[in-house]
């Protein structure tokens, strides 16, 4: 299935089964199929819109035991007395201190590679990405007690260098579909560079790379909402709490304001959590949804 | 390919390039064989011994002896079937996909947005979703019971710390998470079967259920299967919710999965050893079921082409 085809069709240009002429009895079956649609939507935001709600309610309606979903009053002072706490600052700058190295360089040398796997000819290509491509069936939950005790050992398991290092060699799932991507640029532009006395270095930095922006872009940002939300790889590898990630934090927050009954708090430190990926996906969810789609069908 | 013409002999400049290639590569690689393939075989190895990181690992070798006592272990074989009743959740998550992927692929107003509200569980955070489906299912002021007490009047049950009630609630919150996805992959499916097929139909007088039962549930087995093996192989792996919604793993274990019990085992207990045994029958059984995905592609799925 090649990528122009699936982009055309999530862009809503062929509605296969009404396109034609829309008659009487069929806008009837869309009129009840939109509304049927519509309310199972909202009743899936609706957990989350009512992790909201409390995030504002006092303690007492909270704990009131009847169904009430306004706050009254609201309160917005359970968001800013999560900021001031500075587990929770200090997860946040842990996540972030995870995210910006693994970006930057895992973004590079996952592009780089997808590059010479697309574009230049070498004995064991097909092995070398057969190999790769394994690991993307390998389960964390399998290699994650050889991977505590190597990290043990290197002395890295009071930093957050078990979240870092691994992620600077590459990522196999985008290298996937970064190649898929640049399969799509025509092979010439190599063999003009070539000609042209261009390093391969040289291809890969002024002429492919800018061509796969996009592709890398999708990608890089897949990638930083997985590492945001990533929670069992912290917690096996990060020993002090000082490096725990914001998934973490939250989550020790849960069990220990849930003892309080302080639900507002935890649903505020919920809600902050959720933000930054949230806001990406709704700004760029064309092409994570494109993304996802086409996961399902090459 | 000028690789495979010239094996023996790679010109100079055929060469230069293979250099530069392998060193592109190399980074990816470097991390396989650390990150991947060296745990792979040192799990295998600590697997057939007793080893809790203190002691010696080499001094502690007890062949298949973990392997034994987990198939005599009962707390493994609960945690196992729990497992398993979870992923009741797949085939509910794909028979909603496909209807609202159905209803979605018509000319209705709002599809981006609907699209996208269907999808918001996919990409929140697992651990606070998880945290408020805990929220949802508490037993005195969860929204669940609440709304229960308010149309019925009577009580709603202890949804967490019932046996039987935790299985349903974790089967709910698992298929509201992933059901996103699933209507995005069955969308996509939809939106590239040819309508000549549809017209094709109708000129045959066939109705809406023929239609579906012969023209677009056959030609969605790609991604029927798809769906079916990511969700069995992500079912498998289950471990988040359970550690958020149900700590200790809930009423005599009953919430527990695999990949949960072997946390506890490694992790808590410090049995090495013993949760290693259990990382490799997890990797037995999933490279079983890809195995499976390879070959039954081609007997089962039915493709356009």
């Amino acid at each position: 299935m090649s990528k122009s085809k699936v982009k055309t069709a999530t862009a809503g240009k062929n509605d296969y089964v009404t396109d034609k002429v829309v008659t009487p009895k069929e806008k009837a079956i869309n009129a009840v199929v939109f509304i049927v649609l519509a309310l199972l939507a909202v009743i899936m935001v609706f957990p989350l819109v009512y992790m909201v709600l409390t995030s504002f309610m006092t303690k007492n309606q909270i704990l009131s035991g009847h169904l009430t979903l306004i706050p009254d009053p609201v309160l917005i002072g359970k968001y800013s007395e999560v900021l001031s706490k500075g587990q929770f600052i200090s997860g946040i700058l842990n996540t972030i201190k995870v995210e910006i190295p693994v970006l930057i360089v895992g973004g590079f040398t996952s592009s780089l590679a997808a590059f010479a796997f697309a574009k230049m000819n070498f004995r064991g290509k097909d092995k070398f990405f057969l190999a790769l491509l394994a690991t993307i069936m390998i389960p964390f939950a399998v290699v994650m007690i050889p991977q505590y005790v190597l990290f043990t050992k290197l002395g890295w398991t009071n930093s957050l260098l078990p979240l870092i290092i691994p992620g600077l060699f590459g990522n196999v799932s985008m290298i996937f579909f970064l190649r898929q991507n640049l399969y799509s640029i025509p092979s010439d532009l190599m063999d003009a560079a070539k000609l042209d006395g261009c390093s391969y270095f040289g291809t890969y930095w002024r002429i492919f790379l800018p061509l796969m922006k996009g592709a890398l872009g999708t990608q890089l940002m897949l990638w930083f909402m997985g590492i945001w939300n990533d929670y069992l790889a912290p917690t096996i590898f990060l020993r002090s709490e000082a490096n725990w990630t914001l998934q973490v934090v939250i989550r020790s927050f849960n069990s220990y304001y849930a003892i309080q009954s302080d639900y507002a708090l935890i649903m505020a430190a919920s809600v902050i959590a959720m933000i930054p990926t949230l806001l990406l996906f709704f700004i760029f969810q064309r092409v994570i949804i494109e993304s996802i789609a086409i996961s399902g069908i090459k | 390919m000028t690789g495979k013409k010239s094996k023996t002999q790679l010109s100079a400049m055929a060469k230069r390039e293979e250099r530069w290639a392998w060193l592109f590569i190399a980074a990816p690689f470097i991390g396989f064989l650390c990150f991947m393939a060296y745990p792979i075989i040192f799990a295998i190895i600590v697997s057939l011994s007793r080893w809790t990181g203190i002691n010696s690992l080499w001094g502690n070798i007890v062949g298949f002896r973990n392997y034994i006592e987990i198939f005599q272990d009962a707390k493994f074989w609960k945690s196992m079937l729990t497992t398993i009743i979870y992923m009741i959740g797949i085939p509910i998550g794909m028979i909603l996909g496909v209807t609202i992927a159905m209803g979605l692929n018509r000319k209705i107003p709002g599809r981006r947005v609907l699209t996208t509200m269907y999808y918001v569980p996919v990409v929140s955070s697992l651990v606070a979703v998880s945290i408020l489906w805990a929220w949802v299912f508490n037993y005195d002021y969860g929204l669940l019971n609440t709304l229960i007490k308010f149309l019925t009047g009577a009580h709603g049950p202890n949804w967490l710390a019932d046996e039987v009630m935790v299985k349903v609630a974790m089967i709910i919150f698992m298929t509201w998470k992933g059901l996103g996805s699933s209507i995005i992959l069955y969308l996509a499916g939809l939106q590239n079967i040819p309508r000549d097929y549809y017209e094709a139909a109708e000129i045959d007088g066939a109705g809406s259920w023929a239609k579906f039962a012969n023209i677009t549930w056959p030609l969605l087995s790609p991604v029927t299967f798809y769906i079916l093996i990511t969700s069995l192989i992500g079912g498998f792996q289950v471990f988040v919710e359970v550690q958020v919604m149900a700590s200790n793993g809930g009423k005599n274990y009953s919430a527990a999965t695999v990949v949960f019990y072997l946390y506890e085992k490694a992790f808590k207990n410090g049995q090495l050893g013993y949760g290693s045994a259990i990382a490799v029958i997890l990797a037995i059984i999933i490279f079983i079921i890809t195995a499976i995905n390879f070959h039954g592609q081609n007997k089962w799925v039915k493709t356009i082409d």
